[in-house]
């Protein structure tokens, strides 16, 4: 793979501008200077990316050394096609989430003063983590992330939203210093931190195996994958609406995206055999174990975020099919896919139980005036995450199917199926019961536009995503192969 | 040679410490004081691989040390705010405690 090394700063730009957003945010707290904030911040932040995206382009893979200093002492920004596609999914769903955030803050003052200082870094830290370069940066862009995210989940207040934050903080600090320790250890055998650098370097040791062991398991407390998902479903239902849709839709993806850069660049020498076929097992387990819970719920927002557990299941399919590029291409899709699709569906299913003024499935039948934006989303995204054409998520579990046909591991193939059909199984009813005629009608609160327009174009992307897939794909195959 | 090993195991049996008191004690105080222990750990850890039998230690990991403290400490001060907010809201300091009564206030 090709690599410059670039002056421009758009990469640096990506980092700075939400942290200058989440300062300005704090400093003046008033409607009208976050207005103006934001006006900046993201045409400014899309126009960087835009740019960025052009020398990845152009060029495979970009390096960014901050203020001159090269690696060890000084901090690489890297970027290639992947964290590209994954800068571009945390922008366009932290910007659909922002305006649906002011429709839902508005009138409560003193959460809107601290939430969007909190939402800001928040972004900061996901970009810190797509575009670190090298494996010690990753850990304090992590951590900027999980204190964000865990202010963000107990922003709401109220036993049920304290308890799942601080349950959530506990496990991210137990799989960061997990993590740091397994990258203490690398440092310790190889005296080297950068993710290329490394790959060129590591063996098949004890020191380093014990390190991947450590690493990967921290990561994977992060990323909620079976039986480590326990934290999740509760602290995404209880979260303030477009909270629950970033956390599902990308603080999820920001370790997965860690597990998979390091698992193609530094452990591809097949350093611990069986690992890969281990985490592809525990993803089929999630798959399905995710759907039947997702089936049992009888709360929207429950049955919302166990469907997340249960497609994190499918980015882990990758690791057993790992010498495949069509297991790569899906993986990534299915990454980006559910992104958009669940942040769209948590947008939406915040629309319906706020006009209900109730969560539980049950009461959606009551449903009189009828949100025909947000129920048009939460179906559009449902195509996606069920994995019906032309929604992304088809695109991403296609390529899977493909992969484990190439590749001669059938098995996958009937767990990709069966996990479509639970989609199927725990999604129709919800459909069912927002379209079916009740026989009381309750009294439904109006839905400002912003927030069922900020649903539905999440909902329209996942699907021009499955339509256009042609030229994320070929980013990659520019860039990676 | 010898200090080196003696600093690393003692950072791992650091980490050990840390991490079975992070899962095992109940009371979230302790398990805030866990996670402390756990960080020390990896710090002294780090801290031993610098030295490296020359006379000037490695500064890489000294970087890295001071950037986990200030991770650490603010991770730790987070962490006492949230604490005092469960305990003056609901009274609870454990994490079963709150879960109990959460699911008290459901039923």
């Amino acid at each position: 793979m090709q690599e410059i090394i670039t002056t421009a700063p758009w990469g640096a730009l990506m980092v700075v501008i939400p942290l200058a957003a989440a300062a300005a945010s704090y400093l003046f707290p008033w409607r009208s200077a976050l207005m103006a904030a934001s006006a900046i911040a993201f045409p400014a932040a899309f126009y960087s990316l835009a740019l960025l995206a052009r020398d990845v382009w152009v060029s495979g893979a970009v390096r960014y050394r901050i203020g001159g200093w090269g690696s060890p002492l000084g901090i690489d920004l890297f970027a290639d096609g992947l964290s590209i596609l994954m800068l571009f999914m945390t922008i366009v769903v932290v910007m659909a989430a922002s305006i649906y955030s002011s429709f839902y803050f508005s009138g409560d003052v003193e959460r809107k003063r601290s939430f969007w200082p909190l939402w800001m870094f928040l972004w900061a830290g996901l970009n810190g983590v797509f575009l670190s370069g090298d494996v010690f940066n990753l850990y304090v862009t992590l951590e900027v992330m999980v204190i964000a995210s865990v202010a963000l989940i107990s922003l709401k207040g109220g036993r049920e939203a304290l308890l799942s934050g601080m349950r959530y903080f506990l496990v991210s600090v137990l799989g960061s210093l997990s993590y740091l320790m397994g990258v203490a250890m690398l440092y310790g055998s190889y005296g080297i931190l950068d993710i290329g650098a490394l790959g060129r370097t590591i063996g098949p040791d004890p020191a380093a195996q014990i390190a991947i062991v450590l690493i990967v398991t921290g990561l994977l407390a992060k990323t909620a994958l079976f039986p480590l998902h326990f934290w999740l479903p509760k602290a995404h239902a209880s979260a303030p609406v477009p909270v629950s849709a970033a956390l599902s839709a990308l603080v999820v993806k920001a370790p997965f995206y860690i597990i998979l850069r390091l698992w193609t660049d530094v452990f591809s020498h097949d350093i611990i055999s069986h690992a890969g076929l281990m985490l592809g097992v525990l993803g089929s387990v999630a798959i399905i174990w995710g759907g039947v819970m997702a089936l049992r719920q009888t709360r929207l927002k429950m049955l919302v975020a166990y469907s997340t557990v249960s497609q994190i299941g499918y980015l882990f399919l990758f690791f057993p099919m790992a010498g495949s590029s069509d297991a790569f291409l899906g993986c990534v899709y299915q990454a980006l896919s559910h992104g958009l699709a669940k942040a769209s569906m948590f947008l939406a299913a915040g629309n319906l139980i706020k006009a209900l003024g109730s969560d539980l499935i049950e009461d959606l039948r009551g449903l009189r005036q009828r949100l025909n934006i947000s129920t048009f989303a939460f179906g559009l995204a449902g195509i996606s995450l069920m994995g019906l054409p032309p929604g992304a998520g088809f695109i991403a579990k296609w390529q899977l199917l493909k992969a484990s046909i190439e590749t001669g591991q059938w098995w996958w193939a009937i767990i990709i199926v069966a996990g479509g059909l639970l989609a199927a199984g725990y999604l129709f009813p919800v459909l069912r019961n927002i379209i079916s005629q009740s026989q009381d009608p309750v009294e439904c609160a109006k839905v400002p536009f912003g927030m069922e327009a900020a649903a539905i174009v999440l909902a329209v992307l996942s699907l021009v995503l499955g339509i256009a897939a042609a030229v994320p794909l070929s980013l990659f195959r520019t860039a990676l192969l | 040679m010898t200090q080196e090993i003696i600093y690393s195991i003692g950072g791992v049996l650091l980490f050990c410490i840390g991490l079975y008191g992070l899962i095992a004690c109940e009371h979230l105080f302790r398990k805030i004081l866990s996670f402390n222990i756990m960080g020390g750990g990896v710090f002294l850890f780090l801290v031993s691989i610098a030295l490296n039998g020359d006379n000037t230690p490695d500064p890489v990991p000294h970087a890295m040390v001071l950037t986990g403290i200030v991770v650490t400490v603010s991770a730790t001060a987070f962490a006492l705010a949230l604490l005092r907010r469960i305990n003056s809201g609901t009274g609870a300091e454990t994490l079963g405690r709150l879960e109990q009564d959460a699911s008290d206030l459901d039923g």
